[in-house]
């Protein structure tokens, strides 16, 4: 269960109309590398792993959807009061056939969200491997978007995504190590 | 830690590359590749400059700033 705090894990300012970078960003909406793809692989991934590591993957799976709502938000700004010609220039006039301003789940070759981009293999290590690789992926599908991206507010945000993955991948290569490690071994730091 | 959290390579350029060669490329290698399992009692950001990089430690902290369109990374 979720309580919801009705505010942003960290601010999303944006500083111009720019539809151009809307249809970057929905890479990471619905994109294989997303957000939502990260919360559902993970939170999905909780039920057969080992206790140690349930925990872990409840916390990063419960952010990313924190992720997904500043995604989500800087979509809708960047595109609000955007003309349909703008969208057309910006080449997302099918998605505005579509689905005019409305968000939806698919990356930014217009492919629709699907369960094919999560994996739950039910083996632990193939499971937080995968997870380790979906954060590196993640984090370079950010800097792309930073390097074509020209927006210096913006980029202050998605400088702060970027680090939330290396975070999440520190976190994850720790669980694998808890998961690797000989039990009746002492730790030494 | 003496790591760098960039790297170099240099590939091969042909005379009939279409495009203007760029001579480096690189690529990020972050803290996350070096750190092991994170010791305890690592040294902390304050709290407000912690919210604003996305971590608590800044042996996890990895700045990123645009490229430049020839995608050279410089440190």
């Amino acid at each position: 269960m979720w309580y919801y705090e009705k505010k942003l894990q960290y601010p999303v300012k944006v500083r111009q109309c720019n539809p151009r970078l809307a249809k970057y960003l929905i890479e990471q909406y619905g994109g294989a590398d997303g957000e939502l793809s990260a919360a559902l692989r993970y939170l999905n991934q909780r039920y057969t792993i080992p206790g140690k590591v349930i925990g872990l993957l409840n916390d990063i799976g419960t952010e990313e959807f924190a992720h997904l709502e500043m995604i989500a938000t800087m979509i809708y700004k960047l595109t609000k009061d955007a003309t349909p010609e703008q969208l057309e220039e910006a080449g997302i006039a099918p998605h505005y056939v579509n689905h005019e301003k409305s968000l939806f789940y698919h990356n930014s070759a217009g492919n629709p969200w699907t369960a094919a981009y999560i994996q739950s293999k039910g083996d632990p290590i193939a499971d937080i491997y995968e997870d380790i690789a979906a954060e590196e992926k993640a984090r370079a599908t950010y800097q792309w978007i930073i390097n074509l991206s020209d927006d210096p507010d913006l980029n202050d945000s998605l400088r702060f995504l970027r680090e939330r993955e290396i975070v999440h991948s520190q976190r994850f290569r720790e669980a694998a190590q808890l998961l690797i490690e000989e039990r009746d071994k002492k730790i030494i730091f | 830690m003496s790591n760098t959290y960039t790297k170099y390579y240099y590939p091969y350029i042909s005379p009939f590359d279409p495009c203007k060669p760029i001579i480096r490329k690189s690529y990020p290698t972050p803290p996350q590749m070096y750190l092991g399992f994170q010791p305890p009692n690592l040294p902390q950001f304050e709290i407000k400059e912690a919210l604003y990089r996305g971590t608590l430690w800044p042996a996890l902290y990895s700045k990123y700033d645009k490229k430049d369109y020839r995608g050279e990374y410089d440190e």
